[in-house]
């Protein structure tokens, strides 16, 4: 069914739509999200440091909204901040 | 589902204080012995909607202060062998008890009945806190509608920050359909989005009217179909395995339900 089409468009996709799109918002910054970034960032630092050093200190991870979409749209992305410290030589994957 | 079950839903007029009614009328028909406890101090509903208005002496505030034991502020329902109201207090508000309470009277109230049904208050403030201070499992109720979708899922992620992890959705006034029609967020599309198991799905039903009128709850009316729909929900709760009716096919609702049940109506 097209825009220009005969039939209306669902309105339950665009309440769909419109829901996920909220709900991202909505669940930054709640107690489970950061719950989830903590569990993510250590999941990610586990992997990193198999084939790289890094500062674990320093490593960032976040989940922030930005108005990069244009018309005022609104996005969110993830953004991380992964300090290397030594790139450790690949001995395991040399084939 | 455990023993003690909260009944919420961040959002106002979905429908919480009508399930938890329906839902402890339900378990005691099933031969349980139940309590119903209402948490929305100084809004309370849960006593009007089971046609128990006039026969409160005493209220929780009550109980938690030290005024009344907790057997004289329990309300025995006279229609239903087996059922309990403890109501809510109307002239204090939500600071007059402490989630820590909360938790002592639950556990009080587990030595006495089969299953405790908590009517949460609308919002997540300190009446939300001590409506889930002693439960150990939640049913949150939406209607498949995109402010009170959004509501519940705020809400499942408080429940998780309060360590209760049994959490079921009720979808409350499904409308099959608008849903075919597209004019109305599917069972399936609520449950992607929530991400949460379903408990149950009430259909919109004019009985509904009725049942609050007469305080009467739908769920033991053999006529309705949101009582049927109740009915089936209770058996979930209590472990039985009873599919969710397909919602978009042409003979309806009710026709699904009745088949469920055996069509021995």
């Amino acid at each position: 069914m097209g825009l220009f089409g005969k039939k209306r468009e669902r309105s339950s996709s665009i309440a769909k739509d419109r829901l996920k799109l909220v709900l991202v918002y909505d669940r930054t910054g709640t107690s489970s999200n950061n719950a989830m970034i903590e569990m993510m960032k250590r999941d990610i630092l586990r992997v990193i440091s198999e084939y790289i050093e890094i500062d674990e200190d320093e490593f960032e991870l976040d989940i922030k909204n930005s108005a990069m979409g244009g018309e005022g749209t609104v996005t969110s992305e993830i953004v991380a901040n992964i300090p290397i410290k030594r790139i450790k030589r690949m001995s395991r994957n040399q084939y | 589902m455990q023993n003690v079950i909260v009944v919420t839903s961040g959002k106002g007029g979905v429908g919480k204080t009508t399930t938890s009614a329906n839902i402890g009328v339900g378990l005691v028909r099933e031969g349980h012995k139940v309590v119903l406890v209402d948490t929305d101090i100084g809004l309370r509903n849960l006593d009007v909607v089971l046609g128990l208005e006039n026969r409160i002496v005493y209220d929780l505030v009550d109980v938690v202060e030290g005024t009344c034991r907790l057997k004289q502020a329990l309300i025995k329902d006279k229609r239903y062998d087996g059922l309990f109201l403890l109501p809510a207090a109307q002239t204090r508000d939500k600071m007059a008890v402490s989630p820590d309470q909360m938790k002592v009277l639950i556990e009080d109230l587990e030595k006495e009945f089969d299953y405790i049904i908590i009517d949460c208050p609308a919002g997540i403030e300190q009446g939300f806190k001590n409506a889930v201070a002693g439960a150990k499992s939640a049913i949150v109720v939406t209607v498949p509608e995109v402010s009170s979708v959004r509501d519940a899922d705020r809400i499942i992620g408080l429940l998780s920050a309060s360590e209760i992890d049994d959490v079921k959705l009720l979808v409350n006034r499904m409308r099959p359909d608008l849903a075919k029609k597209g004019d109305m967020l599917s069972i399936d599309d609520v449950i992607e989005i929530l991400g949460v198991g379903l408990i149950g799905v009430i259909p919109e039903d004019e009985m509904i009217f009725r049942a609050s009128n007469l305080g009467e709850p739908a769920v033991g009316d053999d006529k309705s179909k949101a009582g049927a729909a109740y009915r089936a929900t209770v058996k979930r709760i209590m472990g039985e395995d009873i599919p969710i009716g397909v919602f978009e096919e042409k003979d309806g609702f009710l026709a699904k339900v009745k088949k469920l049940f055996g069509g021995n109506r």
